[in-house]
């Protein structure tokens, strides 16, 4: 049997939430794994709640339905907590990366989480040091990139977050996103 | 009318027929005689026509002749009796009609049955 | 064999690269959801000049047709790309390309039919054409809908063929969806499908010809027997480009994907990405030691029947399951379930136990512990040899 990695994405529309799981499929791309990357469609609005889908696997991914137990699940808003069930279907042994000022263990207690793995990071207060926006989704990709180690590593995260922002922004906001991405990989912390 | 096509044949079966229904043979509508569909008949006052040629533009079915820069023959194997160029015939003559003996236009529309020959 | 380059791509934007490869002569197209990305890429392709495409961007989708049936005939390469609706207003059009046996490949993102309003996948809109002359492949994945694109062009283009041909996929699942397309080199592409050379065509003046012309009784009837028999014997052509297909991308490119069906006891039929969900639930239970089968028709018309009727001959219980209901056909089943039966009637075979579900409609989940239930289903119609309801239901709220 392949091995496959699921990850669910939690966000408000506008976050970049699709677009940071589309870099992270890139990314596994380019270290030859298979990869799908969808949102589950709803009534868009800028703000909204949304879920993204994002499968990692070294074999082709068959599978075409909504991630129902994830490995993983990236909260990119806080504020969705006690709005959205956050930990809905998580495997026992899953991870969850929160974006927050709080700690690990504080985020647990809220989500009422006793498995697995919890990272958190201030992916906000870094993204408006570095970027002056609330954009905090695609720098969370340097925290899935430590939380699922050895599946795709900073550098090829690096390269997909240049390549998909690069078309779009000017170079120094592209390297803006790099750095705070860089940042949020060696800020996080676990427990 | 002397005619270089050939008519369409009606007679093939369903695995010999043109796919897409392509008709290769070019002009041969001339071969689908349709003056047989004339019920009123198109006659010209040729002393008082004018010749400004509206009739010839107006047929719908290239049946109205030009000869020199002037009407010709109607053709009467494909004038299906429209009543077109009558209609659209713009000189009201001054005279009785050639034909008729009514007022009118130029050109009269005349029921078929006092003609004998549909083709002449 | 040629390498293929690896892409992210969503579904839409998998088939653009495909036609961004075949570089046809006229595209006439108008926007719809979940179509537009296929429409909207390729048109950036034509404003930069990376495609020498004349691109008519038309008022309606009966237009868009209405222009590329005028281009195919008068000799052009033609594709175009649409959805729901838009295929619906097609429609009058779709019967006349293809009577005219005009090669216009026609990518269908599927989409459920208004009303009630929805955007969402289901495939009430291809199934709704199914008789309208096209040929029709369903692609599971962005992967296949590429593949598929650019098959279908040399299929219909086949001098002993020249019929239309609808390349569908499904509607944001696959067609919003990004993952890895393996895109093959231009150059390969441009050379498998060769130019468009037609035998007739308007702007031919040399031999000048009449098209679309009236067909009276004597022989409309001719053209339309001759029709069908082009599309009854159009598999050898279908199957000569698959295989040379498959031999240049070296992904293999079967009309009917069979996975377990060897010696499978249980099996489900089904279209498009919802294969993909049910192959994965069957590898599962097949390593639990279950004897249970997944057969996805990739070509849907003309339908493969033969070919599946020897698939599913020695099951014990069968499962069809379709996205689109045949409204007033008997106890409201579906299409393929309709084509699936006939087939095996006209096969002879009268005591396979096989039901139909309908799923997925207007883009409702289909998660694998649906296919899980449906197995289970069929454990329990080959164990006690009661077939039950024939026409029922998955993920639908009861």
């Amino acid at each position: 049997m392949s091995q496959m990695l699921e990850i669910r994405w939690h966000g408000r529309a506008g976050q970049g939430v699709v677009t940071a799981g589309e870099s992270l499929g890139e990314a596994a791309m380019h270290k030859g794994l298979y990869f799908q990357a969808f949102p589950e469609y709803g009534a868009e609005r800028m703000g909204a709640p949304i879920k993204a889908y994002t499968r990692l696997s070294d074999d082709t991914i068959e599978i075409h339905a909504p991630i129902l137990e994830p490995d993983l699940v990236v909260v990119v808003n806080p504020n969705l907590i006690g709005i959205v069930d956050l930990t809905e279907g998580i495997k026992p042994e899953g991870t969850l990366i929160v974006n927050t000022q709080q700690t690990p263990a504080e985020i647990r207690q809220r989500l009422g989480f006793s498995g697995g793995t919890v990272w958190t990071v201030d992916a906000t207060g870094i993204a408006m040091a570095e970027l002056k926006r609330d954009i905090p989704s695609t720098l969370l990709l340097g925290v899935v990139v430590r939380a699922a180690e050895g599946l795709v590593d900073l550098e090829a995260v690096v390269g997909a977050t240049r390549e998909s922002l690069g078309g779009k922004l000017r170079p120094e906001v592209v390297e803006a996103n790099v750095r705070a991405l860089q940042r949020a990989h060696s800020e996080c912390v676990q427990g | 009318m002397t005619t270089k096509h050939e008519a369409p044949r009606l007679d093939l079966p369903w695995d010999q027929v043109a796919p897409g229904g392509v008709v290769t043979a070019v002009g041969n509508s001339e071969t689908y005689v349709t003056g047989t569909w004339r019920t009123m008949r198109p006659v010209r006052d040729e002393v008082q026509c004018t010749q400004c040629l509206t009739c010839w533009i107006m047929c719908p079915d290239a049946a109205i002749t030009v000869v020199d820069g002037k009407v010709g023959p109607y053709d009467y194997v494909h004038c299906k009796g429209c009543g077109v160029c009558a209609e659209r015939c713009p000189v009201n003559i001054r005279q009785p009609h050639s034909f008729t003996g009514q007022m009118g236009k130029v050109i009269h529309m005349v029921p078929e049955s006092d003609f004998e020959n549909v083709n002449e | 064999m040629v390498a293929s380059k690896y892409m992210p791509l969503d579904g839409a934007n998998a088939v653009s690269q495909a036609m961004r490869q075949i570089n046809p002569d006229v595209v006439a197209a108008y926007p719809i959801t979940p179509q537009t990305a296929v429409v909207q890429n390729f048109s950036q392709y034509v404003a930069d000049g990376i495609v020498n495409t004349e691109f008519i961007p038309v008022e309606s989708e009966h237009a868009a047709m209405s222009a590329c049936i005028g281009a195919s005939a008068a000799g052009a390469r033609v594709m175009t790309a649409t959805a729901a609706n838009g295929l619906a207003l097609m429609w009058e059009m779709l019967y006349i390309a293809s009577g005219m046996r005009l090669p216009i490949v026609l990518t269908v993102v599927n989409r459920a039919l208004s009303s009630p309003l929805n955007i969402h996948c289901d495939h009430s809109d291809g199934m709704g054409a199914r008789d309208s002359g096209w040929l029709q492949f369903y692609a599971e994945s962005g992967q296949e809908a590429y593949d598929n694109t650019i098959k279908s062009l040399k299929i219909a283009e086949h001098k002993d063929l020249l019929l239309p041909v609808m390349s569908c996929q499904d509607g944001f699942i696959t067609g919003h969806g990004v993952e890895r397309v393996g895109i093959l080199p231009d150059e390969a592409v441009r050379e498998f499908v060769g130019s468009y050379d037609p035998e007739h065509y308007l702007l031919d003046t040399d031999h000048p010809v009449t098209m679309g012309a009236w067909d009276f009784t004597d022989y409309y009837f001719e053209h339309k027997r001759q029709q069908s028999e082009a599309i009854n014997n159009s598999m050898p052509v279908i199957l000569e480009v698959c295989e040379e297909y498959e031999r240049l991308s070296e992904r293999p490119q079967p009309i009917l994907d069979c996975y377990g069906m060897d010696d499978a006891e249980l099996a489900v039929i089904v279209l498009s990405s919802t294969a993909g969900t049910a192959r994965s639930v069957a590898r599962r239970l097949r390593a639990q030691g279950a004897k249970v089968g997944v057969l996805k028709p990739r070509l849907y018309r003309p339908f493969p029947a033969q070919q599946i009727v020897d698939c599913i001959k020695n099951c014990k219980a069968v499962a069809v399951l379709d996205r689109a209901i045949s409204f007033g056909a008997p106890q409201g089943m579906g299409p393929l379930y309709t084509d699936v039966t006939s087939a095996l009637f006209v096969a002879g075979i009268s005591g396979l136990p096989i039901v139909n579900y309908i799923y997925g409609l207007g883009g409702r989940d289909t998660t694998p512990p649906m296919i899980e239930s449906a197995f289970a289903d069929l454990r329990v119609i080959a164990d006690s040899g009661d077939r039950g309801d024939l026409v029922r239901y998955l993920g639908l709220r009861a």
